[in-house]
């Protein structure tokens, strides 16, 4: 195993170990890997953004292709530096309204398109299927999104939950069981979302843990062991400390 | 002097907006080829925007450290991490690995960046576990819908949730694509109706809040 592995194996387990000291209680050890993991991602997007516009989207097409049209969006970046200079900082407006103009002309038939027509395709769709062989058929398959009975369920969700959000009228009569039903279903979707990102959570975690064990291995000189004690000490050794510091309350 | 602060930014939200939003009915190779070039020349105006953001962190870190705030050592430390990541990315061109060797920008990468974002979020997995402790007692009949529907996917996400309530699995599948996915698909029907809206509000010049307060 190469050095730097097993290097970044070392680090890779300290950090890992500061960071889970939170849930003891904030530290200096969780707010050192705090701001580091704030330096080290600053510093890779600043690269990679770099890489991508700088090199990939400006230099190269310019210097080997000729593409000199590209000034004009470097020009118009460059407008956005202008909020350094107080009097001249309305020139950025510019850049503004171009990115904003281009975003919502891009965005208005798009999402009508996608987002509006193609689910409202989705959601009104045949209740009944011509089956060769047999006939029309109604199908009652739950687990098959696509059968008629889920067709209906999906139908009432869609409606109820958009008349529950419509509030130009008063939910009241039978525009209130429409609205309860609606409600209902949110309930169950916010329920359903929050399970599946504690179980994604948990994924994360176990890939931390699993790496810890793999840490604990000799090839790596069992970094987790070494640095777990280290860190419990440093924690007992501050927690002490702190202790000590605090002055002594009256009796 | 106001026209150009003021009405010059509106026109050229006005002429970009309605060209791009043109640009979708125009099935020809030059209105394909302005679609791919503006959204390059978007990208790259974006890189610009990072300037902006990255500048101001940079702003209140140093101001931090000059004035030697409490916690200034942390501000330090942000920005020995951020010079170094750069340092190191300059060095390794932007690349992770090279012919399927790692760089030194890829240790960075797998043995810094990865570790802290997985154990970052990884430590929610608690506090999300004990906030839902604290927060989730079926007062009512809706709360008790919402602590069933997330115990169900739960379970049926885990070999071991499937093994105990054996419908699980099915249950949790069915949930999410039938239920949630009816609810997204209505929330999501509805936030386009308002993206729609505001495009238009931005492209008429009803909506001004991006351009700034400040002097006319």
């Amino acid at each position: 195993m190469s050095i730097e592995t097993i290097i970044g194996g070392w680090v890779a387990t300290g950090l890992t170990l500061f960071i889970f000291t939170f849930l003891y209680k904030d530290n200096p050890l969780f707010k050192l890997a705090e701001n580091l993991y704030v330096g080290v991602s600053v510093g890779y997007t600043i690269i990679k953004t770099y890489d991508t516009v700088v090199v990939q989207l400006i230099w190269k097409p310019i210097v080997e292709n000729g593409e000199w049209a590209l000034l004009i969006p470097v020009a118009i970046g460059t407008l956005m530096l202008t909020r350094y200079v107080p009097k001249a900082a309305w020139i950025s407006r510019y850049a503004f309204a171009f990115i904003v103009g281009v975003g919502s002309g891009l965005a208005i038939p798009r999402t009508i398109s996608s987002f509006i027509l193609k689910q409202i395709e989705d959601t009104v769709r045949p209740l009944l299927t011509l089956v060769p062989g047999e006939g029309v058929t109604f199908t009652w398959n739950l687990l098959n999104p696509a059968s008629s009975l889920n067709t209906i369920i999906i139908l009432v969700g869609v409606s109820s939950v958009l008349f529950y959000f419509f509030f130009s009228v008063e939910h009241t009569g039978p525009g209130k069981v429409v609205a309860r039903i609606g409600i209902m279903f949110l309930m169950i979707a916010f329920g359903a979302a929050f399970g599946y990102t504690v179980m994604a959570r948990m994924s994360l975690l176990i890939g931390r843990l699993t790496d810890l064990i793999e840490f604990t291995d000799p090839s790596y000189g069992r970094p987790s062991l070494w640095l777990a004690g280290l860190t419990i000490l440093t924690l007992v050794v501050m927690a002490r400390r702190s202790s000590s510091k605090q002055p002594k309350t009256e009796e | 002097m106001i026209f150009l602060r003021r009405q010059v930014p509106l026109l050229i939200t006005l002429i970009a907006g309605l060209a791009m939003a043109a640009q979708y009915y125009v099935p020809h190779p030059a209105s394909e080829q302005m679609l791919t070039s503006v959204t390059k020349w978007l990208q790259i105006i974006g890189g610009f925007a990072l300037v902006l953001g990255v500048s101001s962190l940079f702003h209140v870190h140093a101001a931090k450290i000059r004035r030697k705030e409490a916690g200034w050592g942390y501000s330090f430390v942000l920005y020995v991490s951020m010079l170094g990541t750069i340092a190191v990315g300059l060095w390794s061109n932007g690349k992770e690995a090279v012919d399927g060797t790692m760089t030194a920008f890829g240790w960075f990468y797998n043995f810094m960046m990865v570790p802290l974002q997985g154990t970052m979020f990884a430590i929610l997995a608690f506090f999300i576990a004990s906030a839902a402790y604290r927060s989730f007692r079926a007062r009512s009949r809706e709360a008790a819908v919402l602590l069933i529907a997330a115990v169900i996917v739960m379970m049926g996400r885990v070999p071991l949730g499937e093994y105990l309530i054996p419908l699980s699995g099915d249950l949790s599948q069915w949930i999410l694509n039938v239920l949630n996915a009816s609810v997204r698909r209505a929330i999501l029907i509805g936030v386009s109706l308002g993206t729609v809206a505001l495009s238009i509000k931005i492209i008429f010049g009803m909506e001004r809040s991006y351009l700034g307060g400040g002097k006319e």
